[in-house]
């Protein structure tokens, strides 16, 4: 393998269904550097320090020419960046506004109270199923759910879903480096502008009159501007994270029966299963956007100021220094720090939603769905090879538990 | 018989004895378990309950978000410990090689681990500190006994030191909507931890949110009515305060006194022990079957001028105590140091303030993240050119990084680009730590010397 062909690879679509065979050849070099100036860093360890360095910016202004590409905003969708694309203290700021009607301490049980709510969505999805032999996971389950969910936190009429589904795919697809075929640069920069033109009006509205979710409670306190970034943020990643997520968990369970029939018997497993799941199939499989402001010394590498850092966190993840026989699905593992949802300032948002909504989706599903079998295996993957998961997951089933 | 039988002996049959039983006392008791010690253990605790958090009882419980008595802190595995609590160690007899309590009895042992932690400083008058309203912090019953206070109702409440328990305890109640007035003879609040620089950002903080805080004075007397009822408070400059609460928060004192004479070196500065947690004796020979952990002991850290470092920290209790208990049942070579990076944190008034290594030590100090104006900012210490500690407040994410550049000794003042780096170059200045000499509370580091005992050595260099 020649050095500089592993980034084709893993953005290679032929190796989307499995590649943890390039993660651990790329583990073999912590800190690669590509022939473009790249550095590409793989293992736990050094991850996890630079996820957490103030040496390594997340703002996408800091990045070379040439490699602004991986979800950079687009300079005339005229929106400001979201935070995950900013650095402090602007990051901090946003955030933390944000985070006031969402989390804890001002709201602490925003996200418990949406509980309810979600279990009676997948009763319904669940419902559905009855008389059928076959579902799509994916179209039939793990996609509504979660955007139900984030419809409910936004405030965004579930109806207008078909709307802005076209949207959200094609910022999702943005964020992946190597989005070759799929409109590129300019379909992502139209899909920020109209969704963010459709959440223009939606914010102006609960400006009006407000009501529920938290875009409300945040419009007098955020600019227009950057709520209508964030709005777009919270949509696009709300959307496609968590439907991988729901997805790469039921896949998982159905290629590990005998993980599935404990979990059958014992519901309390799906906490340290679904923990599991994130280590072994994270819904981001890595971070292309980072960028080293200052020369920086990591395992015995000097990564230059001005360099592209891409953060490798499906390889950490399985990296043998850190997680014994990591490629080896065991709930049972402790001491399970993954980084599935990322770690330090820019730790995943919407972790405490996607867990309850895992929490809600999974138990219900394997409790009353009769398995019978994976119709496709490897089922066919979206193209993103970011935020990778399985577009459809065909599965024969055989009748329904009440 | 080889001193590798002698532990495997030890590890099956021993009799570990393990006195004050709290954090640092669990979580010995649960490594020594953890790592196959099966010989008979008992723990000795003066207070009447089972181990305990502290760090609530100046935070969440003040908010009524837990209980004092719900502060249990949790097992990590069975101990098949006996307990005796509710009674003290009264002394030590190292050559008959046991315990004595207050109630007579006699507890024998191979190994002693002592973990008495600290107790709070009193207020300094008897009479006064008996007052119906005053109050110290620090074990479960005094924070059942101030809440107690508080929800009766109170007007104002008096904190008498602004370390970092007495502005804790200013943030819980003005929290709670009580009036509270905070008296500090520093310059500012958390200045003996973190220097007067950051104080003055605390300060701020404690004026924003309401405190009436006076610094550069002291409280002089605590006056009652006639039924013993605590009414107004005396300050050095004059002032006369009307207060029915006074929560005395003047820092603490080590559990050594029932010590004295055992010929170990225990003091007011706590018990000196090696790297290993082995406690040394008077002559500063160290022992090998009397280990300290948590609170009351006091090591050298290579890091810190090997310095010995006494530290009242959650964390550090917790590794010390584990590394304590790896040392007692093992062989010399599989000895493991304590070399903890100190890590301490705090919160109050809606900030969470965390700090890596010791800032105390720091002779140079920059702002290297942040703006102390937004009181939200990470402050790297330097010690004669080099990271020696780090404050953050509401950025405690980014101290495992500066945690890192301690450990290896980067150079001060940082010179690399980072987020959130408000100039081009950083200009150290004084962190404004208050004269050593003067006694400063609520410092939760004390740098105490070389000297392993109160006899000090004194290095006189020969004269060319
Ligand atoms: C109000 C408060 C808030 C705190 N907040 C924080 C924080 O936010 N962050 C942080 O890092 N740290 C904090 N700390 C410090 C932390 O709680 C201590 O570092 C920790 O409790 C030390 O544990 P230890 O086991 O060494 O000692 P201790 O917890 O003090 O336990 C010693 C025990 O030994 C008992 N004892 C004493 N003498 C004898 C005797 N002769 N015989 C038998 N038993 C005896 C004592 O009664 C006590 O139960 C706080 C402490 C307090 C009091």
């Amino acid at each position: 393998m020649t050095s500089g062909s592993i980034v084709a690879q893993i953005t290679d679509y032929a190796n989307r269904a499995d590649p943890y065979p390039l993660y651990a050849e790329l583990r073999k070099t912590p800190v690669r550097r590509e022939d473009d100036g790249t550095y590409l860093v793989s293992t736990y360890y050094e991850v996890r320090s630079l996820a957490n360095d103030p040496r390594l910016s997340n703002d996408t202004s800091n990045r070379p020419a040439g490699h602004g590409r991986p979800g950079q905003p687009a300079a005339d969708s005229g929106l400001p960046p979201s935070f995950i694309f900013t650095d402090p203290p602007v990051h901090d700021r946003l955030r933390d506004t944000i985070n006031r009607p969402f989390g804890p301490p001002h709201s602490p049980r925003f996200l418990d109270g949406l509980r309810g709510e979600l279990a009676k969505v997948v009763t319904e999805l669940l419902d559905a199923f009855e008389g059928k032999d076959r579902v799509d996971i994916v179209e039939d389950f793990a996609y509504p759910l979660p955007v139900t969910a984030i419809c409910k936190v936004l405030g965004v009429p579930r109806e207008d879903e078909p709307l802005f589904h076209a949207w959200a795919d094609a910022l999702a697809s943005s964020v992946d480096p190597h989005s070759g075929d799929d409109g590129g640069p300019e379909k992502a920069q139209r899909a920020r502008q109209e969704l963010g033109a459709y959440l223009a009006d939606l914010i102006e509205t609960k400006r009006r009159h407000p009501g529920a979710g938290i875009l409300s409670a945040l419009a007098p306190d955020m600019t227009p501007a950057d709520l209508e970034a964030t709005a777009v943020l919270l949509l696009v990643a709300g959307h496609e994270t968590t439907v991988n997520a729901i997805t790469n968990t039921t896949l998982t369970l159905l290629r590990h029966p005998d993980i599935l029939e404990r979990f059958q018997k014992d519901p309390e497993l799906a906490v340290p299963l679904v923990e599991e799941v994130l280590r072994y199939e994270p819904p981001v499989q890595f971070v292309p956007w980072t960028t080293a402001l200052a020369d920086i010394d990591v395992a015995g590498t000097t990564i230059p100021k001005g360099s592209p850092v891409w953060l490798m966190l499906a390889a950490a993840n399985r990296d043998p220094r850190r997680f014994e026989d990591p490629d080896r699905f065991d709930p049972d593992r402790k001491d399970n720090e993954h980084l599935g949802f990322y770690t330090g300032i820019h730790y995943c948002f919407g972790a405490p939603l996607a867990r309850i909504e895992l929490h809600v989706a999974v138990p219900e599903l394997f409790r009353r769905v009769n398995f019978s079998r994976l119709l496709e295996d490897p089922p066919p993957y979206r193209a993103n090879a970011v935020l990778r998961g399985p577009r459809h997951l065909p599965v024969a089933i055989e009748g329904l538990t009440d | 018989m080889s001193a590798d039988t002698d532990v495997e002996v030890l590890r099956r049959e021993g009799r570990v004895v393990v006195v004050g039983a709290s954090l640092a006392g669990l979580r010995a008791a649960e490594t020594l378990r953890e790592q196959g010690f099966t010989g008979s253990l008992t723990m000795i605790g003066d207070e009447p309950y089972e181990p305990y958090d502290r760090p609530p009882l100046s935070k969440q419980a003040l908010l009524g978000r837990a209980r004092p008595e719900d502060t249990a802190l949790p097992r990590r595995r069975d101990i098949d410990a006996e307990w005796r609590l509710g009674v003290a160690a009264e002394s030590l007899d190292r050559d008959a090689k046991q315990v004595r309590l207050t109630n007579g009895d006699i507890v024998p042992y191979d190994r002693l681990l002592i973990t008495t932690g600290t107790r709070a400083r009193p207020w300094f008058h008897p009479e006064e500190a008996a007052l119906d309203g005053v109050f110290v912090l620090r074990t479960r019953d005094d924070s059942a006994r101030l809440l107690r206070k508080l929800t009766a109702g109170v007007s104002r409440v008096l904190v008498i030191g602004a370390g970092f328990t007495g502005s804790e305890v200013a943030s819980g109640c003005r929290e709670r909507g009580l009036e509270v007035t905070v008296a500090e003879r520093g310059p500012a609040p958390l200045v003996g931890a973190l220097g007067g620089v950051i104080g003055a950002v605390a300060d701020r903080l404690q004026r924003k949110h309401g405190v009436d805080l006076r610094c550069g004075v002291s409280v002089t007397a605590l006056e009652g009515d006639d039924v013993g009822r605590l009414r107004r408070a005396h300050l050095s400059d004059g002032a006369v305060i009307d207060v029915e609460v006074a929560v005395v928060s003047l820092g603490a004192m080590r559990n050594t006194e029932w010590l004295a004479g055992s010929g170990v070196a225990a003091g007011p500065r706590g018990i000196a022990c090696d790297a290993g947690c082995r406690v040394f004796d008077v002559n500063g020979i160290v022992t090998d079957d009397i280990y300290a952990a948590g609170d009351v002991a006091r090591s050298p850290h290579p890091l810190f001028d090997y310095q010995f470092l006494a530290l009242e920290h959650w964390g550090n209790a917790v590794e010390q105590a584990e590394i304590a208990a790896h040392n007692m049942i093992c062989a010399g070579p599989d000895r493991r140091p304590h070399l903890w990076l100190p890590m301490f944190w705090s919160t109050q008034f809606g900030v969470n303030i965390k700090s890596v290594g010791v800032p105390t030590l720091g002779d140079q100090l920059v702002v290297a993240q942040g703006a102390l104006a937004e009181e939200r900012f990470v402050a790297v210490y330097g010690y004669r050119g080099r990271v020696i500690a780090a404050v953050a407040f509401d950025g405690a994410k980014w101290l495992g990084f500066y945690e890192q550049q301690i450990a290896s000794g980067a150079p001060f003042p940082p010179e690399y680009r980072a987020v959130d780096r408000r100039t081009e170059t950083l200009h150290p200045i004084d962190p404004a730590f208050p004269d050593p000499h003067l006694p400063t509370h609520g410092a939760t580091v004390t740098l105490t010397g070389h000297s392993p005992s109160e006899r000090r050595v004194t290095f006189v260099p020969s004269h060319a």
